[in-house]
């Protein structure tokens, strides 16, 4: 699917929830195989429109998302294109055992799409802020986890997974008004990373629309005279092997900054390739620090957890010196 | 009413052959252990559904036009396998392997188009959920498929079904027959030991099912209630089987030891001598 010049601002405009909306009123115009299902969350996943135009491609099982899992299983078994939706942790924890019978286990294909996940709801509290999916989503086998880094690649990479064999959990992040990463039209590909800027001293391994932070700290970096590549690592499983192993030859140091605990997620899967090839590299996790902290706004959030721009930019300073 | 005596035979036939499937099955385990309890209470329900009801293509199990089967109670493999066999898909030879390394016939059903076996069950609560999705889409494809789930009274328990109960009557799903073996036990006791279960009945027309309630191992019941099922009334059914854990194998009947358990050479040359020396009616 093709990006334009508007469709990038007003996406960014609306943030990626409302984009997702958007892009499935726009899939199900040449697909009426799609099947979106959700547990009452229309609206908070920008689908009024879609909800009240396309009822035969929508079902709603109410709050019960252990049910959704097995409902959106069996629509897959008919051969719909199936994606499921709600607020991140109740996508993935609260239904974990059904995802990993029937999408790991079984390998029925369905989309998984994760509201608001990382920190961006932190005023609501870690019930609904998101630190874990990634951990508990990847330790199941057969299934692949997109973390778009904008609501333009989350139009990209929807589109994507639906032609891919297999589920797909796609972990939506930040909020309305968020951060324009990738400006004009590109080549989204599931599995291969993005260099989105290039640097000698230090390497950046992100995802998500927390990479904002990471390309302004590089910005501060570079007038530090330290130069910094940043790495749009949207595919954490399959993760892209072959690029994180040049990284690991070509650095001395890597940072993996993600909404996420520190463990199980993007840092860890970077760490587990690095590991095995024994390059002369150290790496730095950003990040959840296995804890849960009292909320906030977005803004508060990424200070106190140290991935805020300024709280990178400083710390990978000081590791330089 | 004649074609009605001729398929009880029939029935009771196949019963019979399922029960001693069922137990060469449970033998060739040996000290694996085998779920016989809960395969035996579902024999006539199964045996009903394969004799008179379910449409199948012997010669392709994925056949665009059958109905579907999901065993939620995926510890009854042993009675799901039986049915699998008889429609062709399993040979007796391979049912021997049941449990052993490397088989295709795990003591939890694993998916498997080419056997027969829809879905992996094993994990309680979960089938109807599937059944429902299923149900939605030949819906709202036209299409005339029927959806029967098997659950157990023990699966009951899990919070998962009672999401599936609440949700299926809203989107008019007369194309999903679920059956309830109500054997009164689970795995460590029975239901009013562990977590008590009654008016099952009244629960599900609560919920909004239409709800039949039969003797699980008497085949005219269970062969006149799936007879008269109204297809077209927009409610999903459930039709609860009063039945026997157990059931067949004067041994086994009511004694929740047979949950999981081992059957001997002794026990195994035992049920099958009973088994032959019932007459069938």
């Amino acid at each position: 699917m093709k990006l334009d010049k508007s469709k990038i601002k007003i996406f960014s405009q609306i943030g990626m929830r409302a984009s997702f909306g958007m892009v499935c009123l726009e899939l199900v115009k040449n697909n009426n195989n799609l099947m979106v299902c959700t547990a009452d969350v229309s609206t908070s996943a920008g689908l009024d429109r879609y909800r009240k135009k396309y009822l035969d491609n929508y079902v709603d099982v109410g709050i019960a998302e252990q049910n959704l899992i097995g409902v959106a299983t069996g629509l897959s078994d008919l051969g719909y294109d199936v994606i499921t939706t709600t607020f991140s942790p109740f996508q993935t924890l609260r239904c974990c055992e059904q995802i990993k019978v029937n999408l790991g286990y079984m390998k029925n294909k369905i989309i998984m799409v994760g509201l608001a996940s990382g920190l961006v709801l932190g005023e609501l509290g870690f019930t609904h802020a998101s630190i874990e999916d990634i951990g508990a989503i990847r330790s199941i086998p057969n299934l692949k986890i997109i973390s778009p880094s904008d609501s333009g690649e989350l139009f990209k990479c929807l589109g994507s997974s639906l032609n891919e064999k297999g589920s797909v959990y796609i972990r939506l992040t930040g909020g309305a008004n968020n951060k324009i990463i990738n400006h004009d039209d590109y080549n989204f590909e599931i599995g291969k990373s993005i260099e989105l800027r290039s640097g000698k001293d230090v390497c950046i391994i992100s995802n998500g629309q927390i990479i904002s932070e990471c390309l302004e700290a590089s910005t501060l970096l570079e007038d530090d005279n330290i130069g910094c590549s940043v790495i749009n690592m949207h595919t954490i499983k399959p993760i892209d092997k072959t690029k994180i192993r040049e990284i690991a030859l070509n650095f001395k140091l890597i940072v993996t900054v993600e909404e996420h605990n520190i463990i199980g997620g993007l840092g860890s899967a970077v760490a587990e390739e690095i590991s095995q090839i024994g390059a002369n590299t150290r790496q730095i996790f950003l990040g959840i620090n296995d804890s849960y902290a009292k909320g906030g706004n977005y803004v508060y959030m990424k200070e106190i957890f140290n991935i805020s721009s300024k709280k990178i930019y400083q710390r990978i300073k000081n590791e330089v010196k | 009413m004649n074609d009605n005596k001729d398929y009880l035979v029939e029935i009771k036939k196949n019963s019979k052959e399922f029960r001693k499937k069922i137990l060469l099955m449970s033998y060739e385990a040996g000290h694996s252990s085998a779920h016989i309890g809960g395969a035996f209470s579902s024999v006539e329900i199964l045996s009903t559904l394969f004799t008179k009801f379910f449409n199948y293509n012997k010669n392709n199990p994925a056949d665009p036009s059958r109905d579907r089967f999901i065993l939620s109670k995926g510890h009854g493999c042993l009675v799901y396998y039986s049915m699998l066999s008889s429609m062709g898909y399993i040979t007796k030879e391979e049912l021997k392997t049941f449990e052993k390394n490397g088989s295709n016939l795990l003591g939890h059903p694993v998916k498997n188009q080419e056997l027969g076996i829809e879905f992996s069950n094993g994990s309680l609560g979960m089938g109807l959920s599937i059944g429902i999705g299923l149900s939605i889409g030949y819906k709202r494809k036209v299409k005339k498929n029927k959806v029967y789930v098997l659950m157990g009274d023990g699966e009951c328990n899990e919070g998962s079904v009672w999401e599936s109960i609440m949700c299926a009557p809203n989107f008019d799903l007369d194309n999903l027959i679920t059956f309830i073996d109500n054997n009164n036990f689970q795995q460590t006791g029975s239901n009013d030991e562990i977590l008590k279960n009654k008016n099952l009945k009244s629960k599900f027309e609560n919920f909004g099912w239409e709800v039949f309630e039969v003797d699980g191992h008497n085949e005219e019941q269970l062969l006149t209630t799936i007879n008269k099922l109204n297809l077209n009334n927009k409610k999903p059914k459930a039709i609860i089987c009063k039945t026997i854990k157990g059931k067949g194998i004067s041994f086994t009947e009511n004694d929740n030891k047979w949950h999981h358990s081992v059957l001997t050479k002794s026990n195994y040359e035992e049920a099958i001598k009973e088994l032959e020396n019932n007459e069938i009616g």
